[in-house]
C-alpha cells in the first residue's frame, strides 16, 4: 500500500452532506475487476452531463480544482454501498485526503486500505476550512504531527495509533495479520471443541 | 466495553470472536462465515494471487452472482463487462475450492437471501460480505458486516478481519404494531428518528415487545436498513422463532450438534442492566405506514403527509438538502403524498425479496389490474423463493395483475444490470436506497413496504393501505 505522510496542495469543497458512495462512483462503473482507471469515472453524474460531456460549473472540472489532493466534503461522507471502488476512484483521480465532520464506517476503515487518509474536524472547523478551500488557499497535511494547515488557519487532528503507523508505514493488513497465525490457529483449535458446528466440512 | 458484569449480545459475540487485542482497542476478530458475490470479490482474489496466499477456510465461504446479473433471459449475459464478473467468481470460487451457487442452480439469490434460507446465517457467528447489507444477517443474533474488498481479501487469506469495538444502542420498540404498519415502516421511521448517520460507530439492537412476535423474514428487513442509520450492524436477540426458522435447513447444524447450538445460543440475548451507549424508546403508535420524498432514506413522512418545506430544515445545510432532494424528485413541497403519480414499481431486493413479502403482496394484488400507466416487476430473491411462489400460485396472481414476473437478483434495487429507470422516471420501490441516480440515472425513488407498493400499482398513485383495504 502506498504510504501518507504528508500532503501539501489545493482542496476542492463539496458542501454536500450525504454523499453517498453511489455518487462518488455509479454502478455502472463496479463491473470492473481491476481497482485502477477509476479517476475519470468519480462523481461520475455530477460531472458529466447526458451526453458524457464535462459539467464546467462542478468544482472537480475547474481549474486548479481539477488538481485537488484533498477534498473538503459535507457531513457524513461515503454513506450507504460498501464498494471500495469509492476509494480507488478518489485515489486514481488524485484525492489523498478527504476532511468532513464525520464519515461512514465501511467508507472510512476502506480509506485506510487504500492510504488515503479520512479527517474528522469539527463543524465550525469544517466551515472555515470549506471557505479556505474556496479561495484556493493552499493546505497541508502532516500526519506525524497530526495537523492541517490553511492560511491562518492551524488544526490539530485525531486518528488511532494503530491506523497512523500503518499510514505512515505503508503497510499491508494481511502481512501483519498472517504473523500471528499461531494465534489464529489456536483460537480455531479452542472453538472446534466448544462449537463442532461450525468447524463441520461441508 | 467491560469484560465482567452485564454484556450486552454485541459484547458477548465480540468476546468470543476476539483473536488478539492491542492496547489501543484495535482487534483482530475471528470470521465464522464469510458470504462472497461477484462484484466486490475479483480484487480481491486478483490480490490473493499476486502475493501467492490460498483461502484459509473455503469450507466456511460461500459465493453467489446477485449484482449484475440479468432477472431475464439470463441463459447468455450480454453485457460483455457483467459477463466477465460473473465467470471470474466461477473461476475464483472452483480454484479455491469454495462452493458457488450458480445462475443456473435454484439456490441462487440475493446473497443476504440465500445465507438464511440455506441456514447457514446462525445465531452468535461473525458474517461478513463485501455488501453493506450484510447487516440483515443481525437478525438471527449474528454478528454480520459489510466490508469493502481490500477486506474481503484480508477475510479470504486470514479468517479474522481487523476491527475496533463498536458502540452499543439499544432501539426498544414497545407495543402491537398498528394496521397497516410492517417491519419495513418501523425501520423508515427509526431512520426518520435518528438519521443516516444517527447509528455511525454503533450496532443498534432492537428489542422491545413489537418486535416478539415478527417472523424472521420482518426482522431481516428491520437489520436489512440498519446500514442505512450509518450503523455497523443491525442484531435482534435470537429466540424460538430464530431457533424454528433454522432447523432443518441444509447448513444448519443437526442431530447432537443442534442441542449444543441451542445451549449456546440461548445464553446470547443481552443481560439485564447491560450497559448501552445510546437508547431510544419507540411507541409502536406513533409509526404509521411510511415512504420516502426524497434522496436519502431519512427523508421519511408518513403516507398520508406531505412533501415538506425546505424551511423545515433545522440547519442552513439541511435546508439547501431539502432543496436539492425536492429539486431532484420533481417534487413541490405541501404536495400530498398519495398525489404523487408513478411510473414504475418495483418489488424485490434484500430488503424485501423473501416468500413473506411476496405472499403479502400477492393478497393484495389478487383479482386486481395494476394502473395502466404504472410498469411493475416482481423480482424473487432467490431461485428457491421464485420456486416458492411459483408453487403457492403467487406468480400467476401477480402475472394476472399485470406484473412482470422475474429471476432471482438485486435487479432493480442497484440497477447494475439492465433493470433500471429512465430519466426522471418515478417508482415505488420495496428496495433500501433512494440516493440520486441509484435506480438510473435521473430515476426518483420513493421507498415504502410491499404491501404500500402492492396498493400503489393497483391506484397508481402512492396509496396508504389503510384506506385501500
Amino acid at each position: 500500500m502506498d504510504k501518507f505522510i504528508s500532503l501539501k496542495g489545493i482542496a476542492a469543497p463539496l458542501p454536500i452532506v450525504n454523499i453517498d458512495t453511489d455518487m462518488i462512483i455509479p454502478k455502472q462503473f463496479l463491473k470492473t475487476i481491476k481497482r485502477t482507471g477509476l479517476g475519470v469515472s468519480l462523481f461520475y453524474e455530477m460531472r458529466y452531463d447526458n451526453d458524457g460531456k464535462l459539467i464546467k460549473d462542478f468544482i472537480l472540472n475547474k481549474t486548479p480544482f481539477d488538481q485537488s489532493k484533498i477534498l473538503v466534503a459535507g457531513d457524513n461522507f461515503g454513506c450507504g454501498s460498501s464498494r471500495e471502488h469509492a476509494p480507488w476512484s478518489l485515489k486514481d483521480f488524485g484525492i489523498r485526503c478527504v476532511i468532513s465532520t464525520s464519515f461512514a464506517d465501511i467508507f472510512y476503515n476502506n480509506c485506510f486500505q487504500n492510504g488515503i487518509l479520512p479527517l474528522v474536524v469539527t463543524p465550525k472547523q469544517l466551515d472555515q476550512l470549506m471557505t479556505a478551500a474556496s479561495n484556493q488557499t493552499e493546505f497541508s497535511v502532516d500526519l506525524p504531527e497530526q495537523n492541517i494547515k490553511a492560511g491562518n488557519h492551524s488544526i490539530n487532528f485525531d486518528i488511532e495509533e494503530f491506523r497512523k503507523e500503518r499510514l505512515l508505514q505503508g503497510l499491508d493488513d494481511i502481512g501483519i495479520t498472517l504473523g500471528h497465525q499461531d494465534k489464529i490457529n489456536a483460537y480455531e483449535d479452542d472453538k472446534k471443541n466448544k462449537k463442532p458446528w461450525l468447524f463441520k466440512d461441508n | 466495553m467491560s469484560n465482567h458484569g452485564p454484556k450486552t449480545l454485541f459484547d458477548k459475540i465480540w468476546s468470543e470472536h476476539l483473536v488478539g487485542q492491542r492496547e489501543d482497542g484495535t482487534s483482530l476478530l475471528y470470521i465464522d462465515r464469510h458470504l462472497v458475490h461477484e462484484v466486490t470479490s475479483p480484487q480481491a482474489f486478483e490480490g490473493l494471487k499476486l502475493a501467492n496466499r490460498k483461502v484459509r477456510r473455503p469450507e466456511a465461504t460461500f459465493a453467489t452472482a446477485d449484482h449484475n446479473v440479468p432477472t431475464i433471459n439470463r441463459e447468455n449475459i450480454s453485457d460483455e463487462q457483467s459477463r466477465i464478473q460473473v465467470e471470474t467468481l466461477a473461476k475464483n470460487t472452483k480454484e479455491h475450492g469454495i462452493e458457488y451457487f450458480e445462475l443456473t442452480d435454484r439456490r441462487q439469490g440475493i446473497v443476504h437471501i440465500i445465507g438464511p434460507e440455506q441456514g447457514i446465517t446462525q445465531p452468535g457467528m461473525t458474517m461478513v460480505c463485501g455488501d453493506s447489507h450484510t447487516s440483515t444477517h443481525g437478525a438471527f443474533g449474528a454478528l454480520a458486516f459489510g466490508i469493502g474488498t481490500s477486506e474481503v481479501e484480508h477475510v479470504l487469506a486470514t479468517q479474522t478481519i481487523v476491527q475496533k469495538p463498536a458502540k452499543n444502542m439499544r432501539i426498544s420498540v414497545n407495543g402491537k404494531l398498528p394496521f397497516g404498519v410492517t417491519s419495513k415502516d418501523l425501520i423508515l421511521y427509526i431512520i426518520g428518528q435518528i438519521g443516516t448517520a444517527g447509528g455511525n460507530g454503533h450496532v443498534i439492537e432492537y428489542a422491545g415487545s413489537s418486535l416478539k412476535p415478527l417472523s424472521m423474514e420482518s426482522r431481516m428487513t428491520i437489520c436489512n436498513m440498519s446500514i442505512e442509520a450509518g450503523a455497523r450492524a443491525g442484531l435482534i436477540s435470537p429466540d424460538q422463532i430464530t431457533f424454528d426458522y433454522i432447523k432443518g435447513r441444509p447448513y444448519a447444524p443437526s442431530n447432537e450438534d443442534w442441542e449444543k447450538a441451542i445451549e449456546y445460543w440461548s445464553s446470547l440475548p443481552s443481560d439485564q442492566d447491560a450497559f448501552y451507549d445510546n437508547e431510544l424508546v419507540i411507541n409502536s403508535d406513533e409509526i404509521d405506514p411510511m415512504v420516502t420524498w426524497g434522496t436519502s432514506p431519512e427523508d421519511v413522512v408518513a403516507v398520508n403527509g406531505y412533501v415538506p418545506d425546505p424551511s423545515s430544515g433545522k440547519t442552513e445545510n439541511k435546508q439547501k438538502s431539502i432543496q436539492r432532494s425536492l429539486d431532484y424528485m420533481g417534487l413541490k413541497s405541501g404536495t400530498k403524498i398519495t398525489d404523487i403519480k408513478l411510473d414504475k414499481i418495483f418489488i424485490g431486493s434484500c430488503t424485501n425479496g423473501r416468500i413473506e413479502d411476496l405472499r403479502n403482496v400477492a393478497s393484495i394484488v389478487k383479482d386486481k389490474k395494476i394502473s395502466s400507466h404504472v410498469g411493475g416487476m416482481i423480482v424473487p430473491g432467490s431461485g428457491l423463493v421464485k420456486k416458492q411462489a411459483e408453487e403457492e400460485g403467487l406468480s400467476q396472481i401477480f402475472i394476472d395483475a399485470g406484473f412482470e414476473w422475474r429471476d432471482a437478483g438485486c435487479s432493480m434495487c442497484l440497477g447494475m444490470n439492465p433493470d433500471q429507470l429512465k430519466p426522471e422516471e418515478r417508482c415505488a420501490s420495496t428496495s433500501n436506497r433512494n440516493f440520486e441516480g441509484r435506480q438510473g440515472r435521473g430515476g426518483r425513488t420513493h421507498l415504502m413496504s410491499p404491501e404500500l407498493a402492492a396498493a400503489s400499482a393497483i391506484k397508481g398513485t402512492i396509496t396508504d393501505i389503510r384506506d385501500f383495504i
